[in-house]
C-alpha cells in the first residue's frame, strides 16, 4: 500500500483522495515515512513539518467526508523549495544569515498551495540564495543524487528535484533564475518547467535576480506539473511584475498531448547548443527525442540563435548585479543573523561582520561581481553591454519564433556531475546552466522532460522545450505527447 | 579589460560590506580575476546601436486605490528582529561619540 502511494502520480493520489479510497492523512503519512526512511542518505529537505503537513491532510479529508467540492490536487503532498516564505515555519534560502528565521507571512505560491488543500512537506535545502547548479552551496550541507549519491541533484532547486527523484513527494515548487527548475530536473530524470516570467508570482520569493526570478511546477509527469501550474499561477497585485493575463490553459493542453498526435506542429533544434562541451550520450539522448517527436508528426528544422553564445556572459553580469543590491536587505538590523554588535561597534562594522559571518563564498562571489560590475567606470562595459545583449538574444527568440512554435534542445549539455568536481571552479559550475538561460533573460517559457538515460553512464537526461511569452501550454502539449511516446525509463534505486 | 588586483577586491569587499579575510581576498582575487574575463566578451556583439534591455517584460507603473489594508502588526514586523527595544528595531550605534 505505502508503497503504491509513493509510485503514483498527483493525478493519481489526486482521485484517490477524492473518490473517498484513500485519505490524505493515509499519503501523507507514506510520504512522511519514505522522507524518514531515505533523507539521511539523500538530505533533500531542511526542514520537515510533520504537523502542519498532518493537520492541511486531516482538513482535506474532513472536505471529502462532508462532500465539499475540492480543489483538483487538495490533499497531495508537496516539497516547497526553502525560497518561499512560509509564516511560522523556518525559511533559509539555504544560508546561514536566516538560520532559525520564522517568516510573519506567506508567499502567493505558498498561500495559493494552502488555499488549494496541497499538503506541504516541508522545505527543501538548495543552493544558498539560489546561487548555484549543484546544491553544494547550501550552508546546510549538499543534496545527493538519488540515481547515484555520490553526485550532485543540479541546483539550485536540487532538494525540490532530489525529492520527487526519491519519491519522498510527487510535487515539488522550485525557482529558476536561470536554470534551476530545469537543470535539476533533467540530472534527476524528473519534470520542471520555467513558466513565462510575471506567470507565477514573486512575492514572498526572497529575491536573487528580480528580473530573471521565476517560480514554477516540478513533478515527475507533464499532466501532474500543469495541474500544479495552475495552481500557483495567476495575476497577483502584490507582486508589480505580475502579468495581469489568463492563466495559459495548460492543463488541458497536457492532456491534449497525451494524444500523441503532433501533425503540423514546427519544432526549430537550436543549433548553438551542441558540439564541443556536450557529453556524447546527451547528445545521442537528444537525436533519439528529435526522432521520436518526428514520428509524432512533427516538422523538425534547424536554427541558428548566435547570441545565444553570449547569454552565459550577460547572465553572469546581470545576475549578480542584480543580487549586490538585492541582498542588500540583509543588513543585520531588522531580522537574520547579526554578529560583533558588542556595545563597541558601529553599525556599519556589525553589518560587514554579520555578512561576513552569514553568507557562503559563492554569494560573497557574486555580490562583488555585481558590484564591480555597477560601479562607475565600469558600468557601460559590463552591466550596459550585458543589457544590450539580452535584447539581441530577445530578438533570436523572435525570429526563430516567426518559424517554429517551439525550440527544443538538451536542457544540460552533461549528466550529473560529482559531488565536488567542480566546486573550485566556479566557470565550469556555471557551464552547466549554458542551455537554460537564454529563456530566463527573454522571459519566455521553458520547461525540462526526461529524455531517458544516457547510454554511457546510465544517468537521467532532459529534453528543453522553449515557447514564446504567454504560451506555456504549447511545450506541455509537446512535452506530453514525447513522454507518452518516450514510455517508462525506470528510477533511482534508493 | 583591466585585471582585478587584491587591493581592488578589498575595496568591493569595502562597498559591499563584507569583511572577508586576508585568506579570501586571495582566493576572490583570482577568481574574480577568471570571472570577469570570461564575461568580458559581451562588449564583443553589445554595438553602439543596440538598445538595453533591463527587464523581459515592459514594466509601467502600478497603482492602486489609497486604501487601508490589512498588514504586518508590530509585533509581526518585530518577531525577526535580532534585537528589539519599546517596540522598535535596536540597531548598534551610527553616530560617533562626539555627536
Amino acid at each position: 500500500m505505502t508503497n503504491d502511494l509513493i509510485h503514483a502520480t498527483a493525478a493519481e493520489l489526486a482521485a484517490k483522495i477524492h473518490s473517498g479510497e484513500v485519505t490524505s492523512v493515509e499519503v501523507t503519512q507514506a510520504h512522511l515515512d519514505r522522507i524518514a526512511e531515505t533523507d539521511g542518505k539523500v538530505n533533500a529537505f531542511l526542514h520537515v513539518d510533520t504537523q502542519g503537513a498532518l493537520a492541511q491532510a486531516r482538513r482535506v479529508d474532513e472536505a471529502v467526508k462532508a462532500g465539499e467540492q475540492v480543489s483538483p490536487l487538495a490533499g497531495v503532498p508537496l516539497a516547497l523549495k526553502d525560497v518561499m516564505t512560509t509564516e511560522g515555519v523556518p525559511t533559509t534560502v539555504g544560508s546561514k544569515i536566516l538560520e532559525g528565521w520564522l517568516p510573519p507571512y506567506d508567499a502567493t505560491v505558498t498561500r495559493k498551495l494552502k488555499e488549494a488543500g496541497v499538503v506541504i512537506l516541508g522545505k527543501t535545502n538548495m543552493d544558498e540564495f539560489a546561487m548555484g547548479s549543484s546544491t553544494e552551496n547550501s550552508a546546510y550541507g549538499p543534496t545527493h543524487n538519488p540515481w547515484d549519491l555520490d553526485r550532485i541533484p543540479g541546483g539550485s532547486g536540487g532538494g525540490s528535484s532530489a525529492a520527487l527523484a526519491a519519491l519522498q513527494a510527487p510535487l515539488a515548487i522550485g525557482t529558476d533564475t536561470g536554470g534551476s527548475i530545469r537543470q535539476p530536473g533533467a540530472v534527476t530524470g524528473t519534470v520542471g518547467v520555467k513558466p513565462t516570467y510575471g506567470g507565477v508570482s514573486r512575492y514572498g520569493l526572497v529575491a536573487f535576480s528580480s528580473s530573471l526570478d521565476q517560480a514554477g511546477p516540478c513533478a515527475r509527469t507533464v499532466l501532474d506539473a500543469a495541474l500544479l501550474h495552475e495552481v500557483i499561477a495567476g495575476y497577483d497585485h502584490m507582486d508589480s511584475t505580475s502579468i495581469n493575463a489568463p492563466v495559459p490553459p495548460v492543463v488541458a493542453a497536457a492532456r491534449e498531448g497525451l494524444s500523441g498526435d503532433l501533425s503540423g506542429l514546427r519544432i526549430g533544434v537550436v543549433t548553438q547548443f551542441s558540439g564541443e562541451g556536450y557529453q556524447q550520450g546527451v547528445l545521442r539522448s537528444f537525436e533519439a527525442a528529435v526522432s521520436q517527436l518526428k514520428e509524432l508528426g512533427a516538422e523538425i528544422a534547424d536554427v541558428s540563435c548566435p547570441s545565444f553564445d553570449y547569454a552565459l556572459p550577460a547572465y553572469y553580469l546581470i545576475a549578480p548585479s542584480e543580487c549586490s543590491s538585492n541582498l542588500a536587505r540583509f543588513d543585520a538590523m531588522r531580522y537574520g543573523l547579526r554578529v560583533g554588535d558588542d556595545g563597541t561597534r558601529s553599525t556599519e562594522e556589525v553589518m560587514s561582520l554579520t555578512r561576513e559571518a552569514g553568507f557562503g563564498p559563492e554569494v560573497k562571489r557574486r555580490i562583488m561581481i555585481g558590484t564591480y560590475a555597477l560601479s562607475s567606470g565600469y558600468y557601460d562595459a559590463y552591466y550596459g553591454s550585458a543589457q544590450k545583449v539580452r535584447t539581441l538574444i530577445t530578438q533570436d527568440f523572435a525570429k526563430a519564433f516567426e518559424n517554429f512554435d517551439v525550440l527544443i534542445s538538451p536542457t544540460t549539455p552533461t549528466t550529473a556531475f560529482k559531488i565536488g568536481e567542480r566546486a573550485n571552479d566556479p566557470m565550469a559550475m556555471y557551464k552547466a546552466d549554458l542551455c537554460t538561460i537564454p529563456a530566463n533573460l527573454a522571459g519566455t517559457p521553458a520547461m525540462s522532460v526526461p529524455s531517458g538515460l544516457s547510454d554511457e553512464d546510465g544517468l537521467p537526461v532532459g529534453l528543453q522545450i522553449m515557447a514564446p511569452a504567454l504560451q506555456d501550454h504549447r511545450m506541455y502539449r509537446v512535452a506530453a505527447a514525447y513522454e507518452a511516446a518516450r514510455g517508462a525509463f525506470g528510477g533511482p534505486s534508493l | 579589460m583591466p585585471s582585478i588586483s587584491r587591493d581592488e577586491v578589498a575595496h568591493l569587499a569595502k562597498l559591499a560590506r563584507l569583511a572577508v579575510t586576508e585568506d579570501e581576498l586571495d582566493l576572490f582575487a583570482g577568481q574574480l580575476d577568471v570571472i570577469l574575463q570570461s564575461v568580458a566578451s559581451v562588449g564583443d556583439i553589445a554595438t553602439a546601436d543596440i538598445p538595453p534591455t533591463s527587464h523581459a517584460v515592459p514594466l509601467t507603473n502600478v497603482f492602486r486605490e489609497d486604501v487601508v489594508r490589512p498588514s504586518l502588526g508590530q509585533q509581526q514586523a518585530l518577531s525577526g528582529a535580532p534585537e528589539a527595544e519599546d517596540g522598535r528595531f535596536r540597531v548598534p550605534r551610527i553616530l560617533g561619540e562626539e555627536a
